[in-house]
């Protein structure tokens, strides 16, 4: 302690004064990592965010979120279930080689190998056809109204690179597939990378061929990964850093208050939720009925709950408190979904009670301690608080690299879950990964096994639903059912809090991305 | 009545000078036994259950502590960011920490001393394969290997991380290092008694090795062993707060003084300097006493070092 203390200080003091060298390197750090390369592999929006600076999607968010060309200049719907995208020319990938058709065929192919992790990012998608050099059909298994929200998520990759080094079958985090593509990107993106050490750091350095009018002015970014929120807070304030995101709450008021750093902070889309297991067994209780199949006790666990307790202390006023699973300004949001069953234990114990479980159950909570905002502290008070009533509750926290392989193969009876409805910023993503079965490319997420037959219907309905106004009421309609049978118990909206130093420009958005292609620094 | 009438010397500098040792010594030593005294009692005096997760309300986190202004009389200490009573917690914590180091200590020992007699005694390959271990092993820090036993323990076994097995991993971890002097000392000393006659002669009775090995050699090599052991405490318990430190160690729920020194860190910032000022004062004290005593008794022990009287 003492000595990591002292040297902080003096580290503080010392770079004070020698900021103006390196003007034009963004150096910033996050509590997590990079998971792979490979954009398939994984479903994590932290990893999505990171590989855009380095690949394109056909079409992409704008600084106002909204979907603009990239790789793709043009679409038209040729017939219902078919998209025409005419494609960008004189674009080139990072090792020269020239962006067509034959690279977008190649990475959708990729995508919708059942073995990519990621393949539910695109469950509507059924295929990819060259028309010619520019010109690619996309087909869908009928109308699908949300294809550019879907494909703004899926960056091309180059296909004469993946045929040369092996990389056109996806990896998978979750099964533990790796290829040559998780630990080299070849993209089109305003960004190489340089070098990419998992848990030390990753250097990208600027393509000066990239297609677009750059608006950054950043010749380099080097990332690095810091766990510990001291730590990367103390890093910031030394100067060792431009940009932390997220910034610790804790310290939100120390930074602010320190000249030369600013606090930037908005809501986000994400939504911070507990899975619940709904096999026969529990992990925590073998050989005995699942508690949690029963509604009463999954309505108690909610109330058990003092979420105004977690926002105030946890939190620090920073979260939205919630009931529904999608953020208000994600289409399938209802304010009559969003009320958080309310904080209540005396109904928390007669419910647990009237469903034959008055002395509670046993059962295990898993946490990343690295993931969300102060995930781990939420989950400690939320084992507290269930044990209050008698659900004894194991708690379990990690880091993030085990987390989500373990969550993705169904390991937890509770676990946490935190959903921005990304890439597509669409509810149709809450009810396609996380409320339906796990078949036909949905489900990918639905690490509990929730299943609703209702939802089914609804989600199947609402994927080619062309009626925007129908299609909405849909998704209302299937997250009311979620909330009423207690699929997922959401836990609050979180926060967006980054903290920068003066003299740095970036724009932040609700979906938590990192767009540096928009940062400038001074 | 008599007793105490015929006694007039007083009892202290007649122990000081039977123990001989130095006032720090007996100042560190008896730091040392207050705090194992405490920590070993924990379920008694801690005011509260910290491992009781019914036991605390997220309403009174990070309460500072009760001699300060904003402090709350039923936190002496004050409480951490879960509302957990922070003296609670540091005695249950210093009964972890302390526990997992002397359990690391009893097997490195056990270990060490095995192998160190086997390899000193045979001779050989034996002696060739165990040495080679150990400075294989010795190639490596104690820190990183430690964490690459609980890394990979983590990895097979999901159930590593729950607070029955993170220390039963915890103990491997630092013990698979720690044998290492333990067994380079015995064979040192297990080669020298070897060579002398009463070994011989109870080989020429034919007595078995093993038998040799523990009621003959044993006894005269165990008093370097019992040094290394209380110096190793110290480390054992170090290296166990720096693995709970860096989050491979006990579980949030199940906080020893490594964790409760891990969770204060990210306040460290934000002015609640008590989460972590409490456990690390607590965690350096033990180390330095337990260190001052383990030193004495090197130097007690080891005749080279003594000084003559």
């Amino acid at each position: 302690m003492k000595p990591r203390l002292a040297l902080c200080l003096s580290v503080a003091i010392g770079a004070l004064m020698g900021f103006a060298a390196e003007a034009k390197t963004l150096r910033w750090s996050s509590p997590t990592d990079l998971t792979t390369l490979d954009p398939y592999a994984h479903t994590e929006s932290f990893t999505t965010s990171m590989l855009h600076h380095v690949f394109d999607p056909l079409v992409r968010r704008s600084r106002n979120l909204e979907l603009e060309p990239a790789l793709a200049v043009s679409w038209k719907t040729v017939r219902p279930d078919t998209w025409r995208f005419e494609l960008r020319r004189n674009v080139k990938f990072h090792n020269g080689n020239p962006f067509t058709a034959d690279d977008v065929v190649a990475s959708i192919n990729r995508l919708l190998d059942p073995g990519a992790r990621a393949r539910g990012n695109i469950s509507t998608v059924t295929g990819a056809q060259k028309v010619d050099d520019y010109t690619v059909d996309i087909t869908t298994k009928g109308p699908y109204p949300l294809l550019l929200n879907d494909l703004a998520g899926v960056y091309i990759m180059d296909k004469e690179w993946m045929e040369a080094n092996d990389a056109l079958k996806p990896g998978n985090i979750a099964t533990g597939v790796t290829t040559a593509a998780s630990s080299t990107a070849v993209g089109t993106g305003p960004f190489k990378v340089e070098s990419y050490k998992p848990d030390a750091g990753t250097v990208f350095v600027v393509n000066p061929d990239w297609w677009d009018k750059t608006q950054h002015n950043l010749d380099r970014i080097e990332f690095k990964p810091i766990k510990s929120d001291a730590t990367r807070v103390a890093a910031l304030l030394s100067g060792e850093l431009d940009l932390i995101a997220p910034a610790p709450l804790q310290d939100l008021q120390r930074i602010s208050g320190s000249s030369g750093f600013k606090v930037i902070e908005e809501p986000s889309l994400r939504l911070i939720m507990l899975s619940l297991s709904f096999r026969p067994e529990l992990k925590a209780m073998p050989g005995q009925k699942n508690p949690q199949l029963d509604l009463k006790v999954r309505q108690a666990m909610w109330h058990a709950i003092d979420f105004e307790a977690i926002k105030k202390r946890v939190m620090r006023d920073r979260s939205r408190n919630t009931g529904t699973l999608v953020a208000p300004p994600v289409p399938g949001y209802s304010k009559d979904n969003d009320k958080p069953f309310g904080y209540d234990l005396d109904k928390a114990k007669k419910l647990l009670t009237e469903a034959g479980y008055p002395n509670g159950f046993k059962t295990k909570l898993n946490c990343p301690n690295d993931r969300y905002i102060n995930d781990e502290q939420i989950c400690v008070a939320i084992a507290s608080m269930w044990t209050k009533v008698g659900i004894q509750t194991e708690l379990q926290t990690e880091s993030r690299a085990t987390y989500f392989p373990r969550q993705d193969r169904h390991e937890f009876d509770v676990s946490m879950v935190g959903w921005a409805t990304l890439p597509p910023m669409d509810g149709f993503s809450v009810l396609s990964s996380l409320l339906t079965e796990q078949k036909e490319g949905y489900g990918g997420s639905n690490s509990g096994a929730y299943s609703n037959p209702q939802i089914e219907e609804l989600t199947r309905k609402a994927a080619v639903e062309l009626d925007e106004e129908k299609r909405r009421a849909m998704l209302v309609e299937a997250l009311k059912v979620a909330r009423d049978t207690v699929a997922y118990i959401p836990v609050h909206q979180q926060p967006v809090a980054w903290a920068i130093r003066d003299g740095v420009e970036v724009p932040q958005f609700p979906d938590e991305y990192v767009r540096l292609w928009f940062a400038t620094v001074k | 009545m008599k007793t105490a009438a015929s006694s007039p010397r007083p009892m202290s500098p007649s122990l000081m000078t039977r123990i001989g040792a130095p006032i720090s010594v007996m100042i560190a030593g008896a730091l040392a036994l207050l705090i194992v005294g405490c920590a070993l009692m924990a379920s008694w005096i801690a005011p509260y259950d910290p491992t009781d997760l019914a036991s605390f309300e997220l309403i009174n986190a990070e309460l500072p502590p009760a001699f300060t202004a904003e402090g709350d009389s039923h936190f002496l200490l004050g409480t951490d960011n879960q509302g957990r009573d922070l003296l609670s917690a540091m005695l249950y914590g210093a009964r972890v920490s302390i526990a997992i180091g002397g359990g690391a200590v009893l097997v490195a020992a056990t270990l060490g001393v095995i192998l160190g007699l086997l390899a000193g005694y045979f001779g050989g390959k034996v002696d060739a394969v165990i040495m080679r271990i150990a400075d294989v092993i010795l190639s490596f820090p104690t820190i990183l290997l430690a964490l690459l036993v609980s890394g990979i323990a983590r990895a097979l076994f999901p159930g590593a991380a729950t607070a029955e097995w993170a220390p039963v991993i915890l103990i491997c971890a630092i013990a698979i290092h720690e044998w290492v002097q333990y067994a380079r000392t015995v064979r040192a000393a297990t080669m020298v008694e070897t060579a002398k006659d009463y070994v011989r002669a109870a080989k020429v009775i034919g007595l078995p090795p093993s038998r040799i090995m523990l009621r003959h050699i044993l006894p005269n090599v165990m008093s370097p062993v019992l040094v290394i052991a209380t110096i190793n405490l110290a480390a054992a318990v170090l290296t166990e707060a720096t693995l709970s430190f860096l989050g491979v160690g006990m579980p949030p729920t199940y906080p020893s003084l490594g964790t409760l020194i891990r969770i204060g860190n990210e306040f460290v910032f934000s002015g609640i300097w008590w989460i972590a000022l409490f456990p690390a004062l607590t965690l350096v004290i033990l180390v330095l006493a337990v260190n001052i005593v383990g030193d004495w008794l090197r130097d007690r022990f080891n005749p080279k070092l003594r000084v003559k009287r």
